[in-house]
């Protein structure tokens, strides 16, 4: 296998960024939300034009200029969202647009048998290319997309992200078929914000920051994790939680949640949040966390239990109750769940009480406007526009949006669901400090991340949930990341 | 319009990486993303068409008497169109507007309810068929929002069978219009001006007040733009789904007096395919079929518009067929030029 070679500069979102890649290499590339990741695999890809730069591929100048190009010269991309379609069979879907045909007629068991080969290559010739799509895991999802690439006998993988979401034990499985690839001299591009994960996987590493390569092939090996967030950041950032504060020993009961049940899910969740008290819930995807914080909202009913705030017991499955009652969530998905991302920042912090500031019926943006420069103000929101679309903010202001929703509101019981998902580094510090901030101010939180760190660096006190139930509860301070995993793991196979 | 093609996507992602717009591009981009920039295409085409029609027929179609005549003319599907913005905008679609208006002028002219009306007020006429359409709207409604079945096959349903009951009712019968106040009513006008004409306007001007300047409107927006995170806001969108399409079904009631007034009959083949004009006028208007954008002036535009090319046409003794294709092809092309015009910043991903 020949080296392979590529070269950009002076890109116009991207501000001159360098990076070569050699054949059976993870390189992975590193960079905040905005720092020009995404446009860079774009280019890639094909979907956009550099406007300056070279590339080189296999020691040739090339372009891409289009996605099809890029195929047909041996790069293909899996992008955050997948791209397969759920309708058709694994088969179907890895010879999508071409085909093993003659004349329009489908050659089904070829291409059958050829798919059983590629999965096979892959260490998961036990999935059957007859599958349908839709029924099969994110993680199973991406397998198929990676098979899809080697039909094209790609030389060069692009994963955006393809850890963001797996659990735990699906990422080890996709590191597996990674090594797996790049034994066989594919070149694998590695989009993350884990560094840990990095560190476990990548050979040789880009640094990306404001559209321009700060670094270009670190070796994963020689580079300290500080050093490499100051890359990132240009500024050094360790992950500082807030101090916490002594809870007042009269702090009253805010949120109740008394036997809750979702059937299939979670059974018989209790425990009570005071005032300014931070409760993490920790434990592995699909434990159900997520799920207790979207039945305590209404968004789901609850089939057993119930959930008081401040004493009042409140229906189940009716969102707009809990919110007059001053429960505010903020969901694990912010663009498809909490954000309208083409309205502008000032109509999504409003978006739960816009009626509030209306004379009758009649809006008055005027005083929604203010309200929301306020909170712009008070979480140092940027860019400091209320009229600027939520969907173009990066990861961190998304997420102050959403707390400012709930801050205009007078929320009492604030719900975190992934509070630091795709926020960068940097970002996180300000979000943990606020978060500490709505607490001493008197909010009741409760906080699931699958970061096990976050969950006690913030919290006051942790729960631990393993298969739906709440096996442990603990002070934050009393317990460490090794003691939850452990809890977990007995929790599970018990 | 639903799809986004590679380069739109492009587009609107570019401007998300690239370091923010100076001042100057700030105001250029307000004001081209105000009312009247997002609709300057369409009234430039609407001022081309007009521009046609001087120079093809001249005074005939150069006169203030002509121009009144195609508002007159526009109105109904115009008050039609006025409700289906509201549905689209929330990311729905109602195809049962032209049958429920149909069945309301059934309805509203069956003989038992002419007698009545006749015994105390025309207006009770009105009502019923304010009432037909509010009915059918909100069965419409809560099908759509409790039994979660998709808005196009909910109003397909409600499309077939008020067809098939106003067949029913009326036996394939006109039944003609004989209450007094209600002929002369329409046979009459203010300021110079057909009533229908003040209903269109009237209706155009609640319908933007509703929907850019109140709660009603604010909510309907959201909804389209991302129905989960509404939900999530602790908006009661099902409530909100169901009053929305009582409003298009209200409007499809007030297309029925409408019709009722202009042809002083009722007969159930009354609004055949003007569910098509009012979607078509709503997506040429600027409105997005996929929901969370949607402008009454721009509706208003849309429906001028067809309403102008079929005067042109008429004028010119043209036929009905090359109107048809003549439609046909603008709609494209606004769509196209909507897609140009009106980028979408934070659709990327």
């Amino acid at each position: 296998m020949r080296g392979i070679t590529k070269e950009f500069a002076g890109v116009k979102a991207l501000r001159g960024v360098d990076l070569d890649v050699v054949a059976g290499e993870v390189h992975c590339v590193l960079g905040q939300n905005g720092a020009g990741k995404s446009t860079l695999i774009k280019i890639l890809a094909g979907a956009h034009q550099p406007s300056g730069g070279e590339i080189f591929w296999n020691g040739e100048q090339v372009e891409i200029p289009n996605p099809v190009a890029a195929i047909e010269m041996g790069v293909a991309t899996m992008y955050q969202e997948l791209d397969v379609v759920d309708g058709l069979t694994i088969a179907e879907n890895i010879f999508l647009g071409h085909e093993l045909e003659t004349g329009g007629v489908l050659h089904r068991a070829r291409a059958a048998r050829a798919t059983r080969q590629l999965l096979e290559r892959l260490g998961h010739g036990n999935l059957s290319p007859h599958r349908e799509v839709g029924t099969l895991s994110a993680a199973n999802k991406q397998i198929v997309s990676m098979a899809r690439a080697l039909s094209h006998d790609a030389q060069l993988i692009i994963m955006d992200e393809p850890s963001a979401v797996l659990d735990a034990e699906e990422v080890k499985n996709l590191f597996r078929v990674v090594h797996e690839l790049t034994s066989q001299g594919i070149a694998i591009i590695y989009i993350s914000h884990r560094l840990e994960e990095i560190r476990q996987i990548g050979d040789r590493i880009t640094v990306i920051k404001d559209g321009a390569s700060m670094a270009s092939g670190l070796s994963v090996a020689d580079t300290t994790t500080p050093e490499l967030i100051r890359l990132m950041t240009g500024r050094n950032v360790e992950f500082v939680f807030p101090p916490r504060r002594e809870l007042p020993a009269e702090a009253p009961v805010v949120l109740d949640v008394d036997a809750l049940g979702l059937r299939g899910i979670f059974t018989d969740v209790s425990f009570e949040v005071r005032a300014g008290e931070v409760v993490g819930l920790a434990g592995l995807v699909g434990s159900g966390r997520s799920e207790i914080l979207e039945t305590i909202y209404g968004a789901r009913r609850a089939s057993t239990g119930h959930v008081s705030v401040g004493g009042d017991r409140l229906r189940p499955g009716a969102v707009d109750k809990a919110v007059t009652a001053g429960i505010g969530l903020s969901p694990e998905e912010r663009k498809s769940q909490g954000l309208i991302l083409d309205e502008p920042i000032f109509k999504n912090v409003t978006l739960s009480n816009f009626a509030r500031y209306a004379r009758g019926s009649v809006l008055n943006e005027r005083r929604e406007r203010a309200v929301t420069r306020e909170q712009i103000e008070a979480l140092e929101l940027r860019p400091a526009d209320p009229d600027r679309p939520a969907g173009t903010l990066s990861g961190g202001n998304q997420q102050k949006i959403m707390l400012a929703r709930w801050l205009v509101h007078g929320t009492r019981v604030l719900l975190l669901d992934e509070p630091t998902r795709g926020v960068d580094v940097g970002a996180r510090a300000e979000i943990y400090a606020l978060i500490r901030r709505l607490a001493d101010a008197g909010t009741a939180i409760v906080v699931v991340s699958s970061e096990i760190p976050e969950v006690l660096g913030l919290a006051d006190r942790v729960l631990v949930i393993a298969d739906g139930r709440v096996i442990h509860s603990t002070p934050a301070t009393e317990i460490d990341e090794h003691g939850v995993l452990d809890l977990v793991m007995k929790g599970t196979a018990a | 319009m639903s799809e986004q093609t590679p380069n739109t996507v492009s587009e609107s992602a570019a401007p998300t990486q690239a370091a923010p717009p100076e001042k100057s591009g700030n105001v250029m981009q307000r004001i081209l993303s105000g009312a009247a920039g997002r609709n300057l295409g369409l009234i430039i085409a609407l001022v081309l068409l007009i521009v046609v029609g001087a120079i093809t027929a001249g005074d005939r179609f150069m006169n203030v008497e002509n121009f009144l005549t195609i508002i007159r003319f526009a109105s109904i599907i115009g008050v039609i169109s006025i409700g289906m913005t509201f549905v689209i905008t929330a990311g729905g679609i109602d195809l049962s507007v032209g049958s429920v208006m149909g069945l309301a002028s059934v309805v509203a002219s069956l003989s038992w309810v002419q007698a009545a009306s006749e015994q105390t007020s025309w207006l009770l006429m009105v009502a019923v068929a304010l009432a037909v359409g509010g009915a059918a709207g909100f069965v419409n409604g809560i099908i759509i929002a409790y039994g979660k079945v998709v808005p196009f096959m909910a109003t397909l349903a409600m499309l077939v069978a008020a067809r098939g009951l106003a067949e029913l009712l009326s036996n394939k019968q006109t039944q003609i219009v004989t209450v007094q106040g209600f002929l002369e009513f329409f046979r009459g006008s203010f300021l110079g001006v057909a009533w229908l004409v003040w209903i269109f306007v009237i209706a155009a001007v609640v319908g933007w007040f509703l929907l850019s300047r109140t709660t009603f409107g604010r909510r309907t927006v959201a909804i389209g733009g991302n129905f989960e995170a509404t939900r999530l806001a602790g908006i009661r969108v099902n409530r909100h789904l169901v009053a929305l399409y009582v409003l298009v079904g209200l409007s499809a009631g007030i297309a029925a007096v409408m019709i009722l007034g202009r042809t002083t009959a009722g007969t159930s083949t009354h609004g055949q395919l003007y569910e098509l004009d009012a979607i078509a006028a709503v997506v040429v208007g600027g409105t997005l079929l996929v929901g969370g954008r949607g402008t009454i002036f721009g509706t208003v535009l849309g429906v001028l518009i067809f309403a102008t090319l079929t005067n042109v046409f008429t004028q010119n003794n043209l036929s009905n067929s090359v109107q048809a294709v003549v439609k046909g092809v603008i709609i494209v092309v606004a769509v196209l030029l909507q897609q140009r015009f009106a980028s979408r910043p934070g659709r990327s991903s």
